[in-house]
């Protein structure tokens, strides 16, 4: 197995940076705009630009949500094993609000389709918007694309994006995996 | 964290599964319990999936709630009731069966008059079988929407005190609730007239008490069963009245008690008889919880069957 770093902790923090500030340029000061992390992995990223955020707007209010897509998936019943269900914790309204949905790497599109389907069994947002760390590009499988990207890669279905966080315990980093030639 | 697949193909009893089963079908149903308290309370997990509930036997609260189950999960559903079809002129469980599973259906939830119904007709068809009571066997279900709620009240099942009360000798949910209740670390007593009681019970290794009082004030939990009149071919008990007094929990007694216990009924309730109007509708009752348990409990099995196909 080859590994690659892809984004170090550094470059990390100047990329939730650099997001955070593109999402200020849009929402102001987020009275209208909500924040919800797809779980399980995307949460972890979202609490960071939710930290970031309050930092950079000194502690304004900041709605933030998790959404677990386990029972919207499209492929029950057509892989093996199960998916077990994470919680969802949204305990505010999204009607009528700009909701961005955070995930840290977007592939083949099939898991913001999902995503989509369960955010809006709580009501219909104004708008909704896409952000991840790590875009796959070229390797969509659905007319899906990001509002706010951290980093475009290039990569190969073999291949695998891990993202790995100092909040569950280990660094901040994004490796690309590859099996060996 | 619990196992990430159930170690069996279908649930025709508590008997056939074990604690790591019980323990995803509860976390899986905490998931579907906040499913079902959204605005739109549907996901479309089964949507490629046609689920028959076969009746043989009157049931109002288990027959909705499966069939609630199942839409929420977005699953086609087909009813059947044995009163209004074809078994009245002769037909038998497998024929019956065999034509609706040729009408391409994925999954049976079957309720049947005789023990053992389920594990017969899971030999000789391929859809998943569901019990959903079969005579005075088993009612995995409701035992594990009981110990859900138990759990959710007080934590935790383990090391909680609960004690059965009533009809234990023709109540499948009894049987189904003592392995459940078991498996989870709970320790189980039955209560009721000595013709009520199984005679050899005690293998389960649960205790028994004919006293009402003493087992109220041994307990954290009591279940309170229903006398099924409709299984009893002769005379258990001088009358219902005379059970009322010696084996009825009203107001009075749960007041007394030494602590304040949880009181739970599987349905349906024969007000004044098992327990009195005051006590169904106290705070310490915990029955309408059970219901709503009741639907999450059997999303959750549901789901974790499908996804075995």
């Amino acid at each position: 197995m080859q590994k690659k770093t892809l984004l170090d902790g550094q470059k990390i923090q100047i990329t939730i940076k650099r997001l955070c500030h593109q999402l200020i340029e849009n929402h102001d000061d987020f009275e209208h705009t909500v924040l919800i992390g797809i779980q399980p992995r995307g949460i972890y990223f979202a609490d960071r630009i939710h930290q970031e955020l309050q930092i950079i707007l000194k502690n304004q209010k900041i709605l933030k949500g998790n959404l677990d897509i386990t029972f919207f998936r499209d492929d029950f019943r057509r892989k093996d094993g199960l998916v077990t269900a994470s919680s969802n914790s949204i305990d505010f309204i999204i009607e009528g609000k700009k909701v961005i949905l955070i995930d840290d790497v977007l592939w083949t599109g099939r898991t913001i389709r999902a995503a989509l389907d369960a955010l809006l069994a709580y009501g219909r947002p104004e708008k909704v918007e896409l952000l991840v760390l790590i875009d796959r590009r070229f390797s969509r499988q659905l007319p899906i694309e990001p509002d706010y990207i951290g980093l475009q890669v290039d990569s190969l279905d073999s291949q695998q994006v891990k993202v790995t966080w100092a909040s569950e315990g280990a660094e901040d980093k994004v490796i690309l995996l590859s099996e060996k030639q | 964290m619990a196992a990430d697949k159930l170690s069996t193909r279908h649930l025709l009893g508590i008997k056939d599964i074990n604690r790591n089963d019980i323990e995803l079908i509860f976390e899986t149903a905490d998931n579907f319990k906040e499913v079902i308290n959204r605005p739109i309370k549907r996901v479309p997990s089964l949507r490629d999936i046609t689920i028959a509930n076969i009746f043989f036997e009157n049931s109002t609260r288990t027959k909705l709630s499966f069939e609630l189950a199942e839409k929420r999960l977005s699953a086609d559903v087909v009813n059947f009731a044995a009163s209004s079809s074809s078994v009245s002129k002769g037909e038998t469980l497998i024929d019956t069966v065999n034509n609706i599973l040729s009408m391409k259906v994925d999954m049976v939830v079957m309720r049947h008059p005789y023990a053992g119904a389920g594990q017969f007709l899971s030999k000789h068809i391929k859809a998943q079988i569901v019990n959903a009571g079969d005579g005075a066997h088993e009612h995995p279900t409701q035992a594990l929407l009981d110990a859900f709620s138990i759990r959710q009240k007080l934590g935790d099942v383990a090391g909680k005190k609960v004690v059965i009360v009533g009809d234990i000798l023709h109540s499948r949910v009894a049987i189904s609730n003592i392995l459940c209740l078991q498996q989870l670390g709970a320790e189980v007593m039955v209560c009721g007239p000595t013709t009520l009681i199984p005679k050899h019970i005690h293998q389960l290794g649960v205790k028994v008490e004919h006293n009402l009082i003493k087992a109220l004030n041994w307990c954290d939990v009591a279940n309170m069963l229903r006398i099924q009149l409709e299984r009893q071919d002769i005379k258990y008990f001088p009358s219902l009245r005379e059970y009322a007094m010696m084996y009825g929990l009203n107001k009075q007694i749960l007041d007394h008690l030494d602590k304040e216990i949880i009181v739970m009924h599987p349905g349906p309730i024969n007000r004044g008889v098992e327990i009195t109007s005051d006590v169904a509708d106290s705070k310490q009752s915990i029955i309408l919880e059970q219901v709503e348990n009741g639907v999450a409990i059997r999303m959750a099995v549901l789901y974790l069957l499908a996804s075995q196909g």
